[in-house]
């Protein structure tokens, strides 16, 4: 009999260590090889921990909730026919993120944590969660959001920076699988070849923009229309939603949520509603050049976030929300509100919207009128909800009802498309779960 | 004069101007490029070129006078002497091949250069005062590249005894004794190499050390040269200005009464500030940063089509750092997708020994937040460095100690700023310590340093 130590593997770039949130084994349990013993919490996601050996476990690293450091003491584990393992001295061992070969880094090391010989042992030994986890078909890994940490920056050559910013490309949003997470030529095809990205939930990042010359009848609209009105010829409308069913949707949401989930309020479904509406409306997701007479359309939804400070209105902006699930605008749209009310939003944040909500909540009145945040062409403007009875079927009927106010730049926006563009957010909203069904 | 229509104006010869004007010219832009004084700025005529070649000539003169006295091994010389006229004549010689070259990669190019001094009207508009008459352009696009100055001090203006770098790379003679005030690079450059000429030099600094902007480490060795180069030191002094004859510098130096410094010239070398006057950069009324103008990471200023570079941006004011903007801004302007997103710059100073230094001191790369691995290795294990007789110094790797990523690279040596390409390099590349471990480096050469440092960082060091 012999005693193994499981670490704490190496779980991502730049993550020195995780907190324990939950264990699945307690002292003398019997764990089969591959099973999870733990999982951890790093900032980025949440990842379980599998055992590389079978035995007995003696003993728990940690308790619930306290850190651990990456080749941190995790479980020991008695293992069968095998001899002791010497606690090796802690020493910075690189991370691996990617590598495709399974053996450690150190060859040393790695002997000393095989019961068996080497050969059989590589083949036998399950790859540690650190190498898997880029690997498309890594199970036991749950693994979404962002490729890197907010603000830290994306290791790549000069070329290949030079190669991305040529197609357009934001590396912050591409994942690398080199080294220490960098990003490769290959990383960067993949991205470019994924396009609406397979693989990560059904949605990824799209830098997609496209350039429309402004010719013709709407080169003279525009001129028109700002001729008329100073800069922007705002023009609003108004719709009537009900709510009902998605306020049901929301409460039972929220009623069953589990930390860390943020609770929901309507602003993300508005924000994947909108998404959706976009696919269909690209003209009301673009920003407007009036000098150069150029409208830019993007394939990527930025939605700036109209919120109210101590020193005034800003627009933190939400990234991508095209590629963001519906707890992660939840979460995004809160981190970005915390940071731009302690004034600890970057400019970056600040900026690059490509379309607004604006929501005053329960200060929402029936009606605004906002103002588009040029050189966007839509702003979408919730207002407060009531419950209001509402002739259906021949009676009144108790419904939740909320308006949208929207305002639109008339120069580049034609009355028509923008009522059906709200029309078709009403339709998602009042029937919430068309948000979430793929075509 | 006609007017001129281009797609672009240069505004500046110097590194920024030059290469901006060159790379655009590559790209098919038809450019005008306004130069008052002499094509490659302040690099080429009274800064990086002149100054290394003084500095080489001081060397050679210094091992000169060290056979004579020691012959270390072997070589006996004798009584060497300097016709200093002939070195100026010498530098001056390489400052017109160079300066010529740029002028004759221009015209290959067809960049339109005018010579004169040029006054923005407007930010498409610029008035060039030729020796001919007035010249006006007309561009779309407009790059402010006009450079830096030397700061002078209040009550120490330039002139007479008291000169700038400028002044100190054309002396007419060795000066018996030479005052030099900030121990900043050029200042301790200019100071050793007149050191190694003969001259009695003394340097006054404000800060309490020399070099205030390199950590103490990378320091020490320069700071140990100076002593046996007879340099004297006055740090923490603050320089209050000439005496009444005007031929002492007055200095105070804290708890002690002001004292009179006598020197046959004072060289104020305290600084560069960006160029912001004399060309109408006020009728731009661009956002400045501090007395720098402001640009964002596409050298655009706050006026649209109006870029600037170099050192009229600020810090750090580098010929490399210009160049590498002028370039992108050319680009940028051709209509390509471009911003300034180098990892790192690389700051050199050919002092004796020489201090090269990329990416983050090991106090900024712990002020980021990051836990480190590092690992430095001296030269004195350095087979190459002992056949040179330069084994003073080290070099230094620090890399996060997480994923052993390289944040900084510095060394100090004899001949080190060669190193600055590598560790360039393996900072743009984003290279991990296995990655420089990993890499052959060639025996015997001083780059083994590099790799053992590189090593050491991962506990594997081979030679030490």
């Amino acid at each position: 009999m012999g005693v193994r130590i499981v670490k704490l593997p190496d779980v991502g770039e730049g993550v020195a260590e995780a907190e324990i949130v939950e264990w699945h084994v307690k002292v003398g349990d019997l764990v089969q090889e591959d099973q999870t013993l733990a999982a951890v919490m790093t900032d980025k996601a949440t990842i379980e921990i599998p055992s590389p050996y079978a035995g007995t476990v003696l003993a728990l690293g940690a308790e619930v909730g306290s850190v651990v450091a990456v080749g941190g003491e995790l479980v020991r584990v008695e293992v069968a026919g095998a001899a002791d393992e010497t606690p090796a001295k802690p020493r910075p061992q690189a991370t691996r993120v990617a590598g495709p070969e399974p053996a450690p880094a150190k060859p040393s090391a790695s002997q000393n944590d095989r019961p068996d010989s080497d050969d059989e042992e590589v083949a036998a030994e399950p790859p540690p969660p650190a190498q898997r986890k880029e690997a498309s078909s890594a199970p036991g890994l749950r693994r979404r959001g962002p490729p890197r940490a907010e603000g830290e920056k994306p290791l790549a050559s000069p070329a290949v920076r030079k190669r991305a910013r040529d197609a357009g490309v934001d590396l912050r949003q591409v994942h690398g699988t080199g080294p220490a997470g960098r990003i490769g030529h290959d990383d960067l095809e993949a991205f470019l070849r994924a396009g609406t990205g397979a693989g990560r939930g059904g949605r990824s990042a799209s830098n997609a923009v496209e350039t429309i010359k402004v010719i013709g009848l709407r080169r003279r609209i525009a001129r028109k229309m700002a001729e008329s009105k100073r800069r922007v010829a705002h023009f609003s409308y108004v719709e009537e939603i009900d709510v009902t069913a998605l306020e049901e949707l929301r409460a039972a949401l929220n009623a069953e949520k589990a930390e860390p989930r943020p609770r929901l309020t309507v602003l993300p479904f508005l924000m994947r509603a909108l998404v959706r509406a976009v696919e269909e409306f690209p003209q009301m997701n673009a920003l407007y050049d009036d000098e150069g007479e150029t409208i830019t359309r993007y394939g990527g939804v930025h939605i700036g976030i109209a919120t109210q400070t101590d020193s005034g209105l800003l627009v933190p902006v939400v990234r991508h929300a095209e590629a963001l699930g519906l707890w992660e605008c939840a979460a995004e749209v809160q981190r970005l509100a915390e940071a731009t009310r302690d004034g600890s939003a970057t400019r970056e944040e600040l900026s690059g919207s490509t379309i607004t909500i604006t929501s005053l909540g329960a200060l929402g009145g029936i009606v605004t009128t906002p103002v588009v945040n040029r050189p966007e062409v839509a702003i979408v403007g919730v207002n407060r909800q009531a419950v209001r009875p509402v002739w259906q079927n021949g009676q009144f009927v108790p419904r939740t009802m909320m308006n949208l106010s929207s305002s639109f730049d008339h120069r580049v926006v034609d009355g028509y498309d923008a009522a059906r563009f709200i029309q078709r957010i009403r339709q998602f909203l009042e029937a919430p779960a068309t948000i979430f069904i793929e075509d | 004069m006609d007017d001129i229509n281009a797609k672009l104006l240069i505004v500046g010869g110097g590194p920024g101007g030059y290469v901006a004007a060159i790379r655009a010219s590559q790209l098919g832009l038809d450019v005008v490029l306004a130069e008052r004084q002499a094509l490659g700025g302040t690099c080429l005529n009274v800064g990086c070129i002149p100054s290394k070649a003084l500095i080489h000539a001081a060397d050679a003169y210094g091992h000169a006078m060290e056979q004579a006295r020691e012959a270390p091994f072997g070589l006996k010389v004798e009584k060497p002497s300097l016709d200093f006229a002939r070195t100026i004549e010498w530098k001056d010689g390489i400052v017109g091949r160079l300066t010529g070259g740029v002028s004759s990669l221009l015209k290959r190019g067809n960049v339109k250069i005018v010579r004169g001094h040029a006054s923005m009207l407007d930010g498409k508009t610029c008035r060039i005062e030729t020796d001919t008459g007035p010249q006006t352009v007309h561009a779309e696009h407009v790059v402010l590249a006009t450079g830096s100055e030397a700061v002078s001090l209040p009550g120490i203006p330039f002139g007479d005894r008291v000169i700038s770098s400028t002044e100190a790379l054309a002396l007419p003679e060795i000066p018996k004794r030479l005052a030099v005030v900030g121990a900043g690079y050029i200042g301790l450059e200019l100071g050793i190499a007149y050191a190694k000429f003969g001259s009695q030099v003394t340097v006054i600094e404000a800060q309490d050390r020399i070099l205030p902007l390199y950590d103490a480490e990378l320091v020490r060795p320069v700071a140990a040269r100076l002593k046996a180069l007879g340099i004297e030191v006055l740090a923490g002094a603050r320089a209050l200005g000439l005496s009444d004859g005007g031929d002492s510098l007055m200095i105070e130096q804290p708890g002690a009464p002001p004292r009179a410094i006598a020197a046959d010239r004072y060289l104020i070398a305290v600084g560069r500030r960006p160029r912001v006057s004399g060309f109408g950069l006020e009728r731009l009324d661009l956002t400045m940063k501090g007395s720098a103008v402001a640009i964002d990471e596409r050298c655009a200023t706050s006026m649209r089509n109006v870029w600037a570079i170099g050192d009229l941006t600020g810090e750090p004011m580098l010929a490399h750092r210009a160049m590498a903007q002028g370039a992108m801004v050319a680009e940028i302007i051709a209509g390509q997708r471009r911003a300034f997103d180098k990892v790192a710059i690389a700051s050199v100073c050919f002092t004796d020994p020489e201090i090269v230094s990329v990416g983050l001191s090991p106090d900024e790369a712990r002020a980021a937040g990051h836990e480190l691995a590092s690992g430095a290795f001296p030269l004195r294990a350095n087979g190459r460095a002992m056949t040179l007789r330069a084994e003073e110094g080290f070099v230094r790797v620090i890399a996060r100690a997480d994923n052993h990523v390289v944040l900084g690279i510095a060394a100090v040596g004899a001949g080190v700023s060669e190193l600055a390409s590598a560790f360039s390099l393996a900072l743009e590349m984003g290279a991990r310590l296995e990655d420089i471990a990993g890499t052959i480096h060639a025996h015997p050469t001083l780059g083994e340093a590099f790799h053992e440092a590189s090593l050491k960082a991962l506990g594997e060091a081979l030679h030490i």
